[in-house]
């Protein structure tokens, strides 16, 4: 049997959600941009991650989650931190290794975290939040919270150890849990296909954990979002997790380092072509969303990009007493008296 | 007082904070109905149900993940990796996510767990099975370390980790699961980060951690038969760190000597003997002397592993031989 990609969506999605499902993508696109003018300047040191091209999953799965479920991300979080609803001048302050940064400067780029929106950290060792999300989940059910995890991950995490306990456990424990591959095609500079065992990292091993298998256009936002519905409601009512397999692609490399170089030309332009917020636009105008709306969406959020670098522009850099903060929960760093 | 098993102790620990908070969850392998492959934890399952004491795969980051995911949400878990030498298989989650989310999130994360393991030699298990490894936990910030020599701490420092606001990993020696001691009636909570001066003398200070500290006091037996008295510090927790106490207990000795069932480089001891050379340089009176395994993996014949572990006869010896 071989798995296949999810037809797309036949549910009337409203209106509503509809411009709201763009309007985050649209931001999520142009944050991203801004962060990589923001490389060009210097004002983003260390590393980064773009999630350009991405922006469907997380749009899709924030629109349909419940103000308190859990978000974990990895590195490449940016998109899924700020649309819980994290401040994107935090976020810029962040990159930018300000004062006002939403880390204080402690965390960077790949450790965007806003707890109070439900965005439990970023993740930036591969893996590693698979097991976390699974006992957030653990938490929310024996907790009666009704709370749902969220976890996104890349193709290349579905090869690491902590893929498969997290899976093993979380269907064990029938735990409210949804783990969210991300499939960019390539795990860093390496196509996913060349280094595993089977052609859908993730789907294709859903069957090993007694799940099926779901493997959906992860650059079609109505698709994400009515996958987001559906797995979330499966987890909230106790029939515990699934696994997804989001198609996509990273408009840029791996990360800052890394111009991408080693993806074919046809490829490249095949996958733009398939770029997420401009085929919703598309649809959109041809569901009769007038031109003038779009556009005014388009326009907000721009400005609301500009205000927030500004913001994370003005910012002190972070504060050097910062580093002997908060190792523990008194605040402090002392280990001995 | 009661007499307690050390392994008994644990169980009373953990039982004691159950029942007290019903935040607490308590997590591993064979944990539940088994009641432990160490019997530490018998009766738990029976008492508190399916829900609070849950049997897991052997998935130790899964085990490990699964604990700090619940503790940032809300829950007190305690989870028991079997072995302290499977903490390697769930370092990145402990090192790397437990130890740091707190710091890199500037205070947003708290973590409220505890990480219980089985260390330490004696046993015949072979190296992989034997290892001593609280110097490892101790050399990352953001974790707390403590590790009890009797039933009574057993119990008392348990139950602090467990109330505690941050990570601790709890070390408890195996070889010491089977010894007796009184342990308090009722409620009994010691604090983290105070050692306890367990023996007064006045020639020389000895430093010692979990089943090291009833091998220093058998040495120091033998030793007052010299004529030699022994201060002994049991150390209790290795971070916080109760540097008063050690820093005391030096000077009104003038010497001081470690014992350390940990393998010799990077030692928790170094660090005490830098501590004492930094802080009371001018009130020593010889050198300070460490006494440990040699840097080699724990080797499993009766005779080998005896002979490489610090014993009470090798304490007597080395302080005898400097003195």
């Amino acid at each position: 049997m071989s798995t296949q990609v999810k037809k797309p969506a036949t549910a009337e999605i409203d209106r509503e959600t509809r411009l709201r499902l763009y309007q985050l993508m649209v931001e999520l696109r142009d944050f991203e941009q801004r962060a990589y003018e923001l490389f060009l300047e210097n004002l983003v040191r260390g590393t980064s991650h773009l999630a350009l091209g991405q922006e469907a999953i997380s749009a899709g799965y924030a629109v349909a989650m419940r103000p308190d479920d859990y978000t974990f991300c990895t590195y490449r979080g940016h998109g899924h931190t700020l649309a819980r609803g994290a401040s994107m001048a935090g976020a810029f302050a962040e990159l930018m290794g300000r004062g006002n940064g939403m880390l204080h400067g402690k965390g960077g780029s790949m450790h965007l975290t806003d707890v109070k929106h439900g965005a439990m950290g970023s993740y930036a060792i591969v893996g590693a939040h698979l097991p976390i999300a699974a006992g957030a989940a653990w938490s929310a059910q024996v907790r009666k919270s009704g709370q749902v995890a969220v976890c996104f991950f890349g193709d290349g995490t579905t090869n690491i150890g902590a893929f498969h306990e997290a899976l093993n456990l979380a269907v064990v424990w029938k735990l409210p849990v949804v783990f969210v591959c991300e499939n960019n095609g390539y795990m860093e500079y390496t196509p996913i296909e060349s280094v595993t065992a089977v052609k859908h990292p993730a789907a294709d091993r859903a069957a090993a954990y007694g799940l099926e298998p779901i493997l959906v256009d992860g650059n079609d936002a109505d698709i994400m979002y009515e996958t987001a519905q559906t797995t979330i409601a499966k987890a909230r009512s106790g029939a515990g997790p699934s696994l997804v397999e989001a198609l996509t692609y990273r408009h840029g490399g791996h990360s800052r380092a890394d111009p991408g170089k080693y993806r074919p030309d046809a490829e490249l332009r095949e996958w733009l072509a398939k770029d997420p917020i401009k085929r919703y636009r598309e649809r959109l105008v041809a569901n009769r969303v007038p031109e003038a709306e779009l556009a005014g969406i388009e326009t907000r959020a721009q400005e609301k990009v500009d205000e927030a670098t500004e913001e994370a522009r003005n910012g002190a850099p972070a504060r050097v007493d910062a580093i002997e903060r908060q190792v523990w929960s008194d605040g402090s760093a002392r280990w001995r008296n | 007082m009661a007499e307690l098993s050390f392994r008994e102790a644990v169980a009373a620990g953990i039982a004691q904070e159950m029942e007290r908070d019903p935040l607490v969850y308590f997590i591993g392998e064979d944990v539940a109905a088994a009641g432990g492959v160490f019997k530490a934890t018998v009766g738990l399952f029976e008492r508190f149900g399916p829900d609070r004491v849950r049997d897991t795969p052997i998935s130790e980051q899964a085990i490990i993940g699964a604990a700090m995911g619940a503790a940032m949400t809300g829950l007190r878990p305690i989870a028991e990796i079997m072995f302290s030498d499977f903490l390697a298989t769930c370092w990145d989650m402990i090192a790397n996510q437990i130890a740091k989310t707190r710091y890199m999130t500037d205070g947003q994360v708290s973590l409220p767990l505890v990480i219980r393991t089985a260390n330490g030699g004696g046993t015949r298990f072979g190296a992989q099975h034997s290892q001593s490894l609280e110097n490892w936990a101790m050399a990352v910030p953001g974790l707390k370390v403590v590790a009890a020599s009797n039933p009574a701490d057993a119990k008392g420092l348990l139950a602090a980790a467990i109330r505690d606001p941050d990570p601790v990993i709890v070390f408890e020696q195996k070889s010491l699961y089977g010894i007796k001691g009184e342990v308090p009636d009722g409620e009994h909570v010691e604090p983290l980060g105070v050692a306890k001066v367990v023996r007064d003398g006045k020639d020389c200070t000895i430093v010692a951690l979990a089943a090291m500290v009833p091998k220093a006091i058998e040495a120091a037996e033998q030793l007052s038969a010299d004529g030699i008295e022994a201060t002994i510090v049991d150390l209790r927790s290795l971070v916080p760190l109760d540097t008063q106490t050690i820093l005391r207990e030096v000077k009104k000795t003038g010497r001081l000597f470690t014992v350390e069932e940990n393998p010799r480089l990077c030692g928790w001891g170094a660090e005490i003997a830098s501590l004492a050379a930094d802080e009371a340089f001018d009130d020593l009176d010889g050198p300070i002397i460490r006494i440990t395994t040699p840097h080699v993996p724990l080797p499993a014949a009766d005779v080998l592993e005896d002979a490489a572990m610090p014993s009470a006869q090798r304490i007597v010896d080395t302080v005898r031989k400097s003195m």
